[in-house]
């Protein structure tokens, strides 16, 4: 455990930093955009997708049953990315409508 | 290749920061989402680019390619026809299927063959059972705001809960220290199993008017999950994406539970006789 440690210091240093910055920026949000933040942020968590792609390319392409898994994962990353990204816009395109009337 | 890889990471990370920052201010905040999601699809552009780029086109990729145009109509239609009202149970959906990818890759990385060290074995579990549980829970979420899910509350899913949330602990022990007559892959299928199950019981009792709080619990659990595969592949725009979440869900959540004027143990213990909002205000 200690040698994980030596081996990956800036890692340790980058996710605390990443930590502390992550509920720094949005520390000032107020009540009415709650929902969005929290579906844009879900949004972001689909970056998964990358680890998916990564991983795509290092299965055996006879690897059928790996394949499926695989084409299923991306599948389910990229609907986290798209949906979430476009119903965090719908959601605010309706406050937006509001504010007019 | 791999400058191009880095510029384009620092720049994505940079574009979630802000995207985060402006959706956090009512008058930036379709800015930051356009300006995030912008960030996003370099960031995957770049990734398919660095990853098959030079190598002839094979299988995988026009799976991937396959998977992402589907999922991109299946995204925005879902969006498209969601109701106002019908709106947080699909963030829950979406959250899910982001807990479903991370556990899919804690498999695949596991048919892979081992990883070389017991930190990243444990890196893998983590990340497999956070994204398998997020998974589970959201679609529970989902079906309580759809109102196809009654609450349960009994002693047995209690009882059950602490029993799977010790046997996370005590299989992957008995595992590394060679005790345990499997393989990796049955394990990893055994641990995820489990984890789907907990995820389950984790929402069950919690009551319907909290779920929001609870998404937004589980969206923090993705991200998490999301940081952990990134530690395992080294990929930093995987890790601060996560984190970013993690940090900023677990944070939102509070100020939802504040927002409610709900503690944050009342809300998942499913208790209502806490501090009344059932009482509206």
């Amino acid at each position: 455990m200690l040698e994980f440690f030596n081996e990956n210091q800036e890692m340790i240093y980058f996710l605390i930093l990443c930590t502390f910055l992550g509920i720094e920026i949005i520390a000032n949000v107020p009540a009415i955009l709650h929902t969005p933040l929290m579906s844009g942020a879900n949004a972001i968590s689909g970056v998964i997708l990358v680890g998916a792609i990564i991983i795509m390319q290092k299965i055996d392409p006879q690897d059928y049953v790996s394949l499926t898994i695989g084409t299923i994962s991306v599948f389910l990353g990229t609907l986290n990315i798209a949906g979430g990204f476009f119903v965090t816009g719908r959601m605010l395109s309706m406050f937006g409508n509001k504010k007019k009337k | 290749m791999i400058a191009l890889v880095n510029i384009s990471y620092l720049i994505a990370m940079l574009s979630f920061i802000l995207g985060l920052k402006f959706l956090s201010s009512p008058s930036k905040a379709k800015h930051g989402n356009i300006l995030a999601g912008t960030g996003m699809v370099l960031a995957v552009i770049v990734t398919l680019i660095s990853q098959f780029f030079g190598f002839s086109v094979s299988i995988n990729l026009l799976l991937i390619l396959l998977a992402i145009v589907t999922g991109t109509i299946v995204g925005k239609r879902m969006s498209d026809r969601v109701e106002m009202t019908a709106m947080p149970q699909l963030v829950s959906l979406f959250n899910a299927m982001g807990g479903g990818c991370a556990m899919l890759l804690g498999i695949m990385e596991a048919r892979l063959g081992t990883p070389p060290s017991s930190a990243s074995l444990i890196l893998l579990w983590s990340g497999l059972i956070i994204g398998a549980a997020s998974f589970s829970g959201s679609v529970i979420a989902y079906r309580k705001l759809a109102g196809k899910q009654k609450d349960k509350r009994t002693r047995m899913i209690m009882y059950v809960s602490r029993i799977l949330l010790v046997s996370f602990l005590v299989i992957p022990g008995l595992y590394l220290t060679n005790l345990l007559p499997l393989g990796l892959v049955s394990v990893t299928l055994i641990l995820s199993s489990l984890a789907l199950v907990y995820g389950i019981l984790f929402v069950l009792p919690i009551g319907g008017a909290d779920m929001p709080v609870v998404i937004s619990l589980l969206n923090s659990l993705t991200g998490i999950a999301t940081a952990l595969a990134g530690i395992l592949y080294n990929n930093t725009i995987m890790i601060a994406g996560g984190i970013f979440v993690g940090a900023a869900g677990i944070l939102l959540t509070l100020l939802m539970c504040n927002a409610m004027n709900r503690s944050i143990f009342a809300v998942i213990g499913g208790k209502f006789n806490g501090s009344g909002v059932s009482s509206g205000d």
